[in-house]
């Protein structure tokens, strides 16, 4: 471990650490500006506010995109809201505070000077989505309104119906038109990032100058060439087939990275979200998230009898007979001072305590009930409608059932990974020239993210800290012309995506991409779930390489590779999720604690609950990679707490 | 318990935008009816997949209904036979046994097919980079609650708002309008007083945009708002006009 | 210029003609109605209106109307027809709910319109002011000469005739379709409207529609009745 890690938080008081940094950061000047390139890789939340604001900054970018359009990036389906620290309703609340839960939030595994940052800049947000004409909700004297969620007692959170993420996102988006227009911004849609190029600079160092990617309508592998790479990529949920992602969400961009050299941190670190509406078949595609703010008025439960779990999976009873004294609300029971409203991780991990103790209500036994029984006896069902109409609407659409009438089923699932690329307080990976922003980086969250959190995260890094930060790094680059993409370090970059797509195409075996990628999601979930242990890890490590063997000898894809072929765009991620997945598997049995989303089961109290190790795991784990079929090497980053207590997350009393 | 049902699945396959297409008829069996429409493409395309065919190319990803991005014309309706729902929310238990469902592309001189059901609809992005924003830098704006916006008022932006930019508007309306699309964002912003400033100019830029790239006109026909998957009011395109045709006037 | 080359500004100009065009058949259906009150009373009219100045002003706005509002409608066609790729679009396609027939069939009633204005402008206008332009008289089969004032005689001749009041009434029928669509699209495109109004315009639009039409069948139902009953 001889390589240390240098995170580059800045000198002084936690307060002043990002004002000071601004202070003496390094500059571009405007005239310079028109000459430096920046690719962004991805124009979610994260990309599309990065390149709109690096673009009004003056720089030349180039903004690349999976989809048809910048705004079907995957942000767009965030329901809830957006945090921020603007004490609107005098409730107490204040930069410390949303800093505090935050981290607190992340069971204690994020670092102090980035997630205040986070807190601090979490107000500019509100003002610059509002002065892009995003329509919050408001109260009726025209001020905006706010919401509580879960891991907070305040009400922080602004939100525009059950769309905040799609609204955000639409106002980043209109930004980047803008610039668009302005031809500060170069879009490239339906383009897919296949590699990272780096070039030594004089002193031998590795820079990320530009990218590889495939124009998904032509099938042509292109070039890109700029003085720094910016991913925005997202998360890489889909390593589990299942789970409340878009279909294209996808972990290549930053396994693409990883493989050039840039360090995965905390991989192990995923949320499962505990309102998804269950899994019904094996033909499913994907896991449809119910709203958290449902928690909020839903009652959870399950039989307190066996034999009453064992009729509802067989179908033989009705869940409305079953009496109130019969009825186990276990949120109630373990956290009375939180009750259904505890974080995410813990709402999860008790729904799976009942459902491995045979108390699952639906014929899979893999499912718990969100009553809103109560709410309509003590509300109305106007009431209940006028709030959650819309959501129950979609889960009668989904699943055939009426809410108002039967209890709704519910599952926990995958919603956001935590890990990601690493990055230092400059959102730097630990290659030169390349930074990571939004989900597809690991800084703010910890082991577990609040309610409400990524969008502000999002757009933090994409509005108000990189457009800083990358300055610093591009200051002493304003002498370095633009690169020719003929050069060799393209060429090869270029030769070895064809290569690996010529390997890809040329396996003709039997099996589809999805039918590999569900077999990797049933291994991930069942070993690399919600409860690991050390066994299930060693365990899905080496059902892992076994899939990888099926990948690379049994795949078939139909088509060819020089036009639109979607089964290879498949079949490339599908090839990086199962080096995600393996990560996963190495640092969650690296990490021999339980907290926030990872929960070894051998880490636990008497009572179920997750137990740190803080004395032997107060770190960031940096994995570099090693090679195809090498382990990946551990790289520790201590966390150091100067300012607040690490003490055991509480939501008891 | 839900049940299986068989039918027919009458399918558009098109090589490329200049190549010919034809309708492909193919026999689904035992189809639970649980399952999404889309779900049902995927059980379809697994099985062309094993043959050693193509699979049908179709646009989508969210599959919740809020990324825009699926876009079948299903039995006659744009996002198939369900209001109110994108063709992602639709489930087989619409369907009945023995049914032929014929699924088409959007169709419309503005959105040329790719291939087979996915079609090209950058003319939105270059409608909205027409004029469809605030022209705001980041940084240096106001405190959020320094203008105060009636409920109201934020309420119906927000009703404009929740346009996903689908396109089945266009793909509806019997003349290929995208005047549903294009209203739904000048009213958002014009309704609210940060994008009120630009208004007049964001309405004229937005609309020539619109007509340049060769969208039909609009004869309130109201097709767009039937088959719209977020439900946008046609008052939208009364305010388009609204402001579309006082700014002209004013010049 | 905007009414020419935006999309808004031709239907504005479709909007404007249009309403001005149900305005002149309001004015046409009340002069009409006097015919079934008293015959000497409608003929009053048809001389007072005669081919004065202002009569023949306003037929030549009117024809101009009439021109503009069928010119664009084909020029709007032509291209909303371009706009979807052509006239074979969608090989099954079904009428949304919310969705009125004649909203989606404007131009082929207007061209049954059109239609019905020729038999209508045959039968009645060139016996008439044209005559009357020309400095001559008419000669109609089965009635002689008649003045090019007496448009009761007219009014009598023709629809005493079955096969003419059908022709008519199915005329009449085409334009309560369009105009049931045509009037509130027309405050629609004038952007006089808002969630609210758009039910309104719409009950309005009918009634005043139906006002107007009926004012037309019932001298049409009425001539034929004092033909064939009394």
């Amino acid at each position: 471990m001889a390589k240390k890690i240098d995170s580059k938080i800045p000198e002084g008081p936690l307060a002043e650490k990002w004002t000071n940094y601004k202070a003496h950061q390094k500059l571009v000047n405007p005239a310079n500006k028109r000459k430096l390139d920046i690719i962004i890789v991805g124009s979610g939340l994260a990309g599309a506010s990065a390149a709109a604001t690096l673009g009004d900054l003056g720089f030349k970018v180039k903004c690349f995109c999976i989809q048809d359009s910048p705004r079907r990036a995957h942000s767009i389906a965030a329901q809830g809201g957006i945090n921020a620290a603007k004490n609107y309703q005098n409730d107490g609340d204040s930069v410390y505070r949303l800093f505090y839960d935050t981290i607190k939030g992340g069971d204690y595994r994020s670092r102090e000077a980035n997630v205040y940052r986070l807190a601090e800049v979490s107000n500019n947000i509100i003002d610059q989505c509002v002065a892009q004409g995003v329509p919050f909700a408001r109260e009726y004297g025209g001020t905006l309104a706010n919401r509580s969620f879960g891991g907070a007692q305040v009400s922080r959170t602004f939100y525009a119906r059950g769309q905040t993420g799609q609204q955000l996102l639409l106002g980043a988006y209109s930004a980047l038109s803008r610039q668009v227009k302005l031809g500060n911004v170069e879009l490239f849609t339906r383009c897919e990032m296949l590699d990272v190029v780096l070039i030594k600079d004089e002193n031998g160092e590795n820079r990320a100058r530009g990218i590889i990617y495939r124009d998904l309508v032509t099938g042509e592998i292109k070039r890109c060439s700029a003085h720094a790479v910016v991913i925005g990529t997202g998360g890489y949920g889909n390593a589990y087939f299942l789970s409340t992602n878009a279909m294209g969400s996808n972990g290549s961009a930053a396994i693409q990275c990883y493989r050039k050299g840039a360090w995965f941190a905390n991989p192990a670190f995923a949320q499962i979200h505990p309102t998804c509406i269950p899994v019904h078949g094996d033909k499913q595609s994907k896991l449809t998230l119910m709203s958290e703010s449902l928690r909020n008025d839903g009652r959870i439960w399950v039989p307190k009898k066996l034999e009453d779990a064992k009729a509802l999976q067989a179908g033989t009873l009705n869940p409305n007979d079953i009496p109130d004294e019969d009825r186990d609300f276990y949120l109630e029971r373990r956290y009375p001072a939180f009750g259904n409203l505890v974080p995410r991780d813990v709402a999860s991990r008790a729904a799976k305590e009942r459902c491995d103790k045979g108390f699952g209500v639906n014929n899979t036994g893999l499912a718990v009930f969100l009553d809103f029984k109560y709410a309509i006896q003590r509300l109305g069902k106007d009431v209940v409608a006028d709030k959650y109409g819309n959501l129950f609407d979609m889960y009668q659409e989904i699943t055939d059932v009426n809410p108002y009438e039967n209890p709704m089923m519910i599952f926990p699932a995958i919603h956001y990974t935590m890990g990601g690329i690493w990055v230092d307080y400059e959102l730097q990976t630990s290659i030169k020239g390349l930074f990571a922003i939004g989900e597809c980086n690991f800084s703010d969250h910890g082991a577990n993210r609040l309610g409400a959190s990524a969008l502000m995260q999002g757009l933090a890094d994409g509005y108000f800290v990189l457009p800083y930060t990358i300055q610093n790094y591009l200051s002493d680059q304003i002498q370095v012309p633009r690169f020719s993409t003929d050069l060799p370090e393209f060429k090869a970059a270029e030769d070895g995506v064809k290569e690996q797509i010529e390997k890809i195409m040329n396996i003709k075996g039997k099996r589809s991409v999805d039918s590999i990628h569900k077999e990797l999601g049933h291994i991930m979930w069942e070993y690399v779930g919600m409860g690991r242990t050390k066994e299930s890890l060693e365990t899905a490590l080496k059902k892992l390489e076994e899939v990888e063997k099926t990948f690379w000898s049994d795949l078939r894809v139909p088509g060819q590779a020089d036009t639109l072929n979607v089964e290879l765009e498949k079949a490339l991620r599908l090839r990086d999720f199962i080096e995600v997945g393996k990560l996963m598997a190495y640092d969650g049995l690296n990490r021999e604690e339980s907290c926030g989303g990872h929960f070894r089961e051998e880490y636990q109290t008497p009572e179920g609950e997750a137990l740190r190790q803080d004395d032997k795991f107060s770190y960031v784990a940096c994995w570099e990679y090693q090679g195809a079929g090498k382990a990946p090497e551990l790289l520790k980053e201590p966390l150091n707490y100067e300012y607040i207590k690490v003490q055991t997350r509480n939501y008891k009393n | 318990m839900d049940k299986n049902i068989s039918f027919t699945l009458k399918v558009w396959r098109q090589r490329g935008p200049k190549e010919k297409g034809q309708f492909v008829s193919y026999p689904m069996t035992d189809i639970p009816t649980d399952t999404s429409f889309l779900e049902m493409l995927d059980i379809l395309n697994e099985q062309l997949i094993n043959k050693g065919e193509e699979p049908i190319v179709f646009d989508h990803d969210c599959r919740e209904g809020i990324c825009g991005m699926c876009s079948l014309y299903i039995n006659g309706h744009a996002h198939g036979p369900a209001t109110g729902a994108t063709t992602c929310q639709l489930y087989m238990r619409r369907f009945k046994d023995g049914d032929v469902i014929t699924v088409e592309p959007w169709r419309s001189a503005g959105f040329p097919i790719i291939r087979d059901l996915m079609v090209d609809r950058s003319a939105y992005d270059k409608i909205m980079q027409a004029g469809g924003y605030t022209s705001v830098n980041t940084g240096g704006v106001p405190d959020a609650n320094s203008i105060p916006i009636s409920k109201e008022k934020a309420d119906l932006a927000m009703d404009a708002a929740s346009c996903i930019g689908c396109g089945a508007c266009v793909a509806a309306c019997k003349n290929g309008s995208a005047m549903l699309f294009v209203s739904a964002k000048v009213s958002q912003l014009a309704l609210l007083p940060q994008g009120q400033v630009e208004a007049a100019r964001r309405a004229k830029a937005m609309i020539a945009k619109m007509d340049e790239l060769g969208f039909g006109n609009c004869t309130n026909t109201r097709a767009c708002e039937a088959e719209c998957p977020k439900c946008v009011s046609i008052s939208n395109i009364a305010r388009l006009n609204r402001e579309f045709i006082c700014a002209k006037l004013k010049d | 210029m905007w009414l020419i080359d935006s999309s808004i500004g031709r239907k504005v100009v479709m909007s404007v003609t249009g309403s001005a065009l149900i305005f002149f058949l309001a004015f046409h259906g009340a002069m009409n109605f006097v015919a079934l009150i008293s015959e000497d009373g409608y003929n009053a009219i048809c001389e007072f209106l005669g081919a004065n100045w202002y009569a023949l002003v306003g037929t030549i706005g009117l024809a101009a109307l009439i021109a503009i509002h069928f010119i664009y409608a084909f020029i709007l066609e032509v291209r909303n027809v371009r706009a979807v790729g052509g006239l074979k679009r969608y090989s099954r396609k079904e009428r949304p709910a919310g969705v009125e027939w004649a909203a989606q069939n404007m131009l082929v009633l207007g061209i049954i319109v059109i239609l019905g204005l020729v038999l209508h402008l045959t039968d009645f206008w060139s016996k008439m002011q044209f005559q009357e332009i020309m400095g001559s008289t008419a000669t109609v089969e089965g009635l002689g000469q008649v003045s090019p004032t007496d448009g009761a005689a007219l009014i009598g001749y023709f629809f005493g005739k079955t096969h003419i009041a059908i022709l008519y009434l199915v005329w009449l029928a085409a334009i309560w379709f369009h105009l049931s669509h045509g009037f509130w699209s027309a405050m629609q495109t004038l952007g006089w409207n808002n969630a609210k109004w758009l039910c309104r315009w719409q009950v309005i639009g009918k009634i005043v529609v139906t006002i107007i039409i009926a004012m037309f069948a019932l001298v049409v139902i009425g001539f034929w009745c004092k033909a064939h009953c009394c």
